[in-house]
This record gives structure tokens, sequence and C-alpha cells, in this order.
């Protein structure tokens, strides 16, 4: 495994294409312009530090078992590169699978999982619905009853589901793309776009001018503020969203287990930490500070499913803010300033999407044209009655 | 503690009392037939990063709408109505 640094750059004058936001979105599309599209005079722009907002604060599960067809396709592509990117990288991730069951607690989730295993199917991803009493056997661990509260009916079992060491997909794709000769330059931040006669010529920091032959935005949460300054307005509301793990314990949950009627999905790290995870916080706000209500309704639902959980003590409890949309699916592509394009939106499962995101968004930023996996999630397209709605696979992450 | 919201009818209330209406929206009605006005007023948020003004609907309360500004950061409150 190479040794992981980045190098210190001068930051140049211009480069081709200039990329805001050192999340793993950012990483990945410069990667592949260099890789893929031969287009090296890149730099990624970060305020903080990279992989510092969502790439380093969700909870690391990867999965292809969405609900609506474009979703699906969208996904699946993501999920498949997942499956080589640490030889692609040369880069240890720790993937692990583990197998995701979605868990059924009442004749609405039955069905909706229930028809969630056919479509994905329909479109060769690996999901099967499973009666009560084939979740206990692949699950064994879990409380069938969910505290004598909610009866678990069935479930949409995804053998391939898997979890993924998240920083190491942002450090990875760091090092491979400064390998190309992407320059990557944190504690740079982006104070104002550059534009005349509706073109983007640049970005403005709190390090100069930086000339762009395109710039993209991959900003999570705080995308609002970056298309203020093209006088964009979004149709994104942003919303904290909470996790916590309990400290480490033996090896004792080897599936991921996630519950839409009980908002919250559960998984067990490398570290042996459980980590919990749950629905977004129910009012807007860029705050990242972690509650209490948040903490004890989840956990208090964590030990429905698990008994044995009520014995584990809480190690740390963190906080992200992610970018919704209206219909949950993300927004990606051109706007109505020319070279400026936006890949956001990404929601509660931004993480899932970082190789599929990054390699079209560069063939978007290569080419100008946009691909067919990314056309129906266009930025315009309520406007158009044209939503792709996604939230019934929420529920959770 | 939980944030707290100051309902003028019942006083000072946990936030899981109220639903959030979301942030109100600062066009107006479009005329008739336009399309524009009516796309950004539906669709389209400010999704500010400071003081916004909201509304919120004292579901196990005294079930009226409020209307509030609320910073999206420090969640301080003012300007209740």
């Amino acid at each position: 495994m190479p040794k992981v640094h980045l190098r210190s750059h001068t930051l140049e004058p211009s480069y081709d294409v200039v990329i805001i936001g050192g999340g793993g979105h950012g990483l990945a599309t410069a990667y592949y312009l260099a890789k893929e599209f031969g287009v090296r005079r890149v730099v990624v722009l970060e305020r903080a530090y990279i992989g510092s907002g969502g790439t380093g604060r969700n909870t690391t599960v990867l999965r292809a078992n969405y609900k609506t067809p474009e979703t699906i396709r969208f996904y699946k592509k993501s999920f498949d590169l997942y499956a080589t990117l640490a030889q692609d990288l040369d880069y240890n991730m720790l993937r692990s699978e583990r197998g995701l069951l979605w868990l059924a607690h009442s004749e609405p989730q039955l069905r909706n999982q229930r028809e969630r295993a056919l479509q994905n199917q329909h479109f060769g991803v690996n999901t099967v619905f499973l009666g009560a009493e084939q979740v206990h056997e692949v699950c064994p661990q879990l409380d069938m009853t969910a505290g004598s509260k909610r009866p678990i009916l069935g479930a949409a079992y995804h053998p391939p589901g898997a979890i993924i060491r998240h920083d190491a997909v942002a450090w990875g794709y760091a090092a491979a793309a400064e390998r190309l000769g992407v320059q990557i330059h944190q504690g740079v931040e982006v104070t104002g776009l550059r534009i005349e006669g509706a073109r983007c010529l640049g970005v403005e920091t709190n390090r100069g001018f930086i000339g762009a032959g395109a710039v993209l935005s991959a900003v999570g949460g705080y995308v609002t503020q970056i298309a203020e300054m093209a006088r964009i307005r979004l149709p994104i509301v942003t919303h904290p969203l909470q996790a916590f793990v309990t400290e480490a314990y033996k090896p004792v949950l080897d599936r991921i287990v996630a519950s839409a009627d009980l908002h919250i999905y559960i998984s067990q790290s490398a570290r042996g930490e459980l980590l919990v995870g749950a629905e977004i916080d129910p009012y807007s706000s860029y705050a990242t500070r972690s509650t209490f209500p948040f903490l004890a309704s989840c956990a208090s639902r964590a030990i429905d499913l698990f008994p044995f959980m009520a014995r584990l003590r809480i190690l740390r409890q963190w906080t992200g803010v992610c970018d919704m949309t209206p219909d949950y699916s993300p927004l990606m592509g051109l706007t109505a300033v020319d070279r400026f394009c936006i890949s956001s939106g990404w929601g509660t499962w931004g993480f899932k999407a970082i190789p599929a995101s990054g390699i079209l968004m560069a063939e978007l930023l290569a080419s100008g044209k946009v691909p067919p996996l990314m056309a129906p999630f266009a930025l315009d397209r309520f406007r158009w009655d044209r939503a792709v709605p996604e939230r019934a696979s929420a529920g959770t992450h | 503690m939980a944030l707290m919201f100051p309902c003028p009818q019942c006083g000072s209330r946990p936030f899981t009392e109220f639903w959030c209406g979301g942030e109100l929206p600062d066009g107006g009605h479009g005329a008739a037939g336009d399309i524009e006005a009516d796309y950004a007023r539906v669709w389209l948020k400010r999704n500010v990063c400071g003081d916004q003004p909201e509304r919120w609907f004292h579901h196990a309360g005294c079930r009226r709408w409020i209307s509030l500004t609320r910073h999206t950061v420090t969640n301080l409150i003012h300007d209740v109505v």
C-alpha cells in the first residue's frame, strides 16, 4: 500500500477544472477526470480538510436496493465500482460484505419491501423477500417482537450489502488523483464565483482569484451558499443527520439491519463498535451539534431490536449536515451559468454514490454532454414535474 | 435539554410538540399563469444559514400555527407571532 500524504503545491492562477469541495464526490470526480478523460490540470479546493463533511460522518453502508428504475441503475453502477475500488486505487478500504436486512413491522412496509425486492430483481440487483422465519434464520440476534412493540413480519434481504472504511475512500481517491497530477488544496475557501455574460470564469477564494475552464460545486450541506454566488436557487433544505457508536464489543452482529418503521439502522464496525443511525432531524439546521432527544429515542429503538445492546455504553455521537431534496434524489448536471456544474442533493446517501457520481460528473465536465445515467437528476426537474421519488426507500439512510 | 419554543398560547414547550412547516417563501403568489413565479415559490428554497423566518404548527398543544425567526445554526428564536 502506498504511503499517503498530500503534497503541497503552489496554487496556480488557473486550471482546466476547479472543483469546490474535497469530499468523496469532489475527489472522485478529480480522479476520474485525470484517469478516464486525460484532464490533469485539475484542482480540488477544500475549506477545512478532505473528508471533513458527509464523507467522514456517514455510516459507511453500501447498497443498491433502491426503488425507482433511474436510481437503481445509478446506484448499481456505484455499487459495482465500489466492489473493485480498493484494487483500482491500490488502497485498502476494509470492505466487508454483510448482507442487509430491511425489516417490515407493518402491512404497508411488507408490501413496500416485497415490491422493492421484485423491482430490484428486475434490474439485476440481488434482493429477495423473506418471511419472519427466514429473517430469524438470517439474523438470529434479532428480537422478533421488537421489544413486544412492533413484531417483525418480514424483510427485504440484500445479500451484497456491505460496509467500507469511509475515510479510506476519501484518502484513496485523493492519493490516486495526486499520482495522476491533480492538486488538492486544503484550507482554501471559495468566497465567490466570477461570472461574466452568464459564463463562469473562475472562483474567488481567500487565496485570491483562480481561473477555470469549468467549475464544479461538489459541496454537500452548504451547497446553497455556493449556488447563491451564481444567483441560483435550489430545491434544497439542509437537515442534520445524527449517528452514534457504542464501545467496542466482541463480534456479535454480522448483518446490517435497517427498519423503515423504526427509522433506525445498525451494523458492527471492524473495530467492534455497534454503529446506530437514524432519520434526519425534523427541522432544518446547519448545526453539527448532537442532541440528547435523538440519542435517547434512537438508543431505545436499537434496544427494541437487539436487547443485548442495553448493557453497552455509548462511546461517541456525531452529526453531519445533509442537502435534502423534495424527492430524496440528487441534483446533478448543468446550470443556467455556462461552465458551472453542480453535484448535490445527495441527502442522506451521498456516500454510496461517490464512484458513480465521480465518473459521471467527470464525463460531463470533460465532454460537456450530460451522460444518460445522470439525465433524470437534472437540477430543474421539478419545473417539469419529473421528480424521481426515492423517499420510500429512505426511512433511514 | 431539548430545543424549546415560546408558544404565544402555551408558553415554553419542547420542539417535539411542534411540526416544522418550513421557511416562509419570500415571493408572493404569481399572477395567473406565471409558471416561473409559482415554480420558485413551491420548489426553490432560500435555505438560509442564519436567521430564517419559519412557520411551526403546535400539534401537541394549542394546534395553531406560529411564525417566528430561528437562527439555523444557534437555534436562537425571536420575533414570535
